[in-house]
């Protein structure tokens, strides 16, 4: 058994670390709350006045529905393209498997500010006006590989048999798909959908990159850093955080249910 | 069905990622890796073939500095967090009780799961000038006046340890949980103390975890241009910024190709040397 001081030793690192990691969130959200002007001790709040700030400001909301609106659809378009491609991987003998896995995965092992720059000289090239599209686009290419890992690492035999019932009782390939992977790989889709809605919500510079008027929220804070410190940017921050916040736990639930099941 | 009529089917669920990938993902690396050589003059894009950005890296203080800044920075980040998330990773996986690790993992992972840009912010408000810091020396007495732990590398590296010490929690503690409970006793078994055992048995078989943590750090923390600009301030510029300048202040879209591609290079350079341990399915 590790002994008292040993354990005491433990439960104090462990503090510490637990302390380090929430001191600026802790910092961030209470200071949202700040009466005065600057988001520094003394704390004078708690006053609400700077989220009505946030909520009377139209550039911001429309920035909060901008990344809401980029988020769900890049991430649908992300889950249904990673399906298809794990179904046909894992379902169909193509020749080249490996390779188009190691494709399909590539955006994975490269910054996302790579990524970004690729995009951007891509679009400007082309003449492509940067707009919302082009941010759920590149949106897409981040998430893409990863439903798809995802999804094609959860498609086992157990699957294979079930999908193989249901062909031999008639159903045609679209029922099978449709009626039987979908369901049995649901918690897995759920999140997937999941991360790729919360890795869109948070991510800055390929929005920061490929946008122009209408920008999402990372983008338009970034925008208001310019002015320093700020309590409204205490407040939209704490906003951001507390939706990211409930995406994990929530995925966390799927998770854990299906361990559970 | 038919063999072929199969494989056709296949084709066709697989295309719409498979050019996805290809027209935004390959396409654009092509389209920059062959902007990297052509050259911004003046106002006008010269589209013929050149090293001259390449060149002007090489030759260039400017250039050549925020690499070595980027990869010092990076290295450190990198050792300092490994450092400090490996306890809280044991700790995790054998001090706290089992039903409780999920959730204090969770809980100390969860801040990661916000936007860089908020991150960054929320340490400038502990760092800055009358931020918390300041102020707890104040009261302390150990300084008289407002002090700024801010725009300087000091608080890029603080920044950027946050961040990893809790993607290295993760990974370790993965690593850590799964070792079955039986090389333990058999190390205490053969008469190792508790010391040797971590140093000659805990320690080798944790190694993947750390090393593809420490890849994952590599990789995200020399690619940010967050983290740098917003704590560490326009006096020392790291790779991603300077590539940013060429972008918003010059519009020179192949020297920032230029630079996008050796921090291509480098990283995978990074990947070549640490490929032999990562085994990133095990974690």
């Amino acid at each position: 058994m590790p002994s008292k001081l040993s354990n005491l030793a433990a439960a104090a690192y462990a503090l510490l670390l637990y302390g380090f990691i929430f001191l600026p969130v802790l910092v961030l959200i209470t200071f949202s709350f700040q009466e005065s002007r600057v988001p520094v001790p003394p704390f004078d709040g708690p006053s609400l006045k700077w989220y009505q700030a946030v909520l009377g400001d139209r550039r911001l909301i429309e920035a909060l529905f901008n990344s809401i609106g980029v988020a769900l659809v890049s991430s649908t378009v992300s889950v249904v393209l990673g399906f298809l491609a794990a179904f046909s991987l894992a379902r169909y003998a193509l020749p080249g498997t490996r390779l188009l896995q190691g494709l399909l995965t590539a955006p994975l092992t490269v910054s996302y500010l790579i990524i970004a720059m690729g995009l951007l000289v891509t679009f400007s090239e082309l003449g492509v006006p940067k707009s919302l599209l082009t941010i759920t686009i590149g949106h897409v290419v981040i998430n893409l590989p990863l439903c798809f890992a995802i999804i094609f690492s959860q498609m086992g035999e157990h699957m294979r048999n079930a999908e193989r019932a249901a062909r031999d009782l008639g159903a045609s390939e679209g029922q099978v798909m449709i009626l039987v992977s979908v369901p049995m790989l649901w918690p897995a889709i759920f999140a997937c959908f999941f991360l790729s809605v919360t890795f869109s919500w948070d991510e800055f510079i390929i929005a920061f990159m490929v946008s122009k008027f209408d920008v999402t929220l990372p983008v338009e804070i970034w925008s208001m850093l310019r002015s320093g410190l700020n309590p409204k940017t205490n407040a939209i921050g704490s906003i951001v955080f507390l939706i990211s916040f409930v995406m994990v736990l929530l995925m966390e639930v799927v998770i854990f249910k299906r361990r559970k099941a | 069905m038919g063999e072929t009529d199969s494989k056709g089917r296949g084709w066709a669920l697989l295309a719409p990622a498979l050019l996805w990938t290809l027209a935004f993902f390959i396409v654009p690396l092509v389209i920059m890796a062959v902007y990297s050589l052509w050259e911004r003059s003046g106002m006008k894009l010269i589209r013929s073939v050149s090293f001259v950005n390449y060149d002007k890296f090489f030759e260039k203080s400017y250039f050549v500095g925020s690499l070595v800044n980027s990869i010092e920075v990076t290295l450190t980040v990198t050792v300092i967090s490994v450092v400090l998330a490996y306890p809280l990773a044991w700790i995790l996986a054998e001090r706290v009780p089992r039903r409780w690790q999920r959730a204090a993992l969770i809980l100390a992972i969860l801040p990661f799961w916000t936007s860089y840009v908020v991150r960054s912010y929320s340490w400038l408000l502990v760092l800055s000038e009358g931020g918390i810091i300041s102020n707890f020396l104040l009261d302390v007495g150990l300084t008289v006046e407002p002090v700024s732990f801010a725009n300087n590398r000091g608080a890029t590296v603080v920044g950027f340890v946050h961040f990893f010490v809790m993607l290295l929690t993760l990974t370790i503690y993965a690593n850590l949980s799964q070792l079955p409970p039986n090389y333990r006793r058999a190390a205490a078994d053969l008469g190792a103390g508790p010391v040797r055992t971590f140093i000659h048995v805990i320690l080798p078989l944790t190694l993947p975890g750390i090393m593809v943590g420490a890849f994952l750090t590599f990789v995200l923390c020399i690619g940010d241009y967050i983290t740098p600009q917003i704590l560490g301030g326009n006096r020392e510029l790291l790779l991603p910024q300077t590539m940013m300048l060429q972008i918003s202040r010059r519009s020179d879209f192949p020297m920032a190709s230029s630079l996008a591609m050796i921090l291509m290079v480098v990283v995978s350079l990074a990947y070549i040397a640490s490929a032999r341990w990562l085994k990133l399915e095990r974690v």
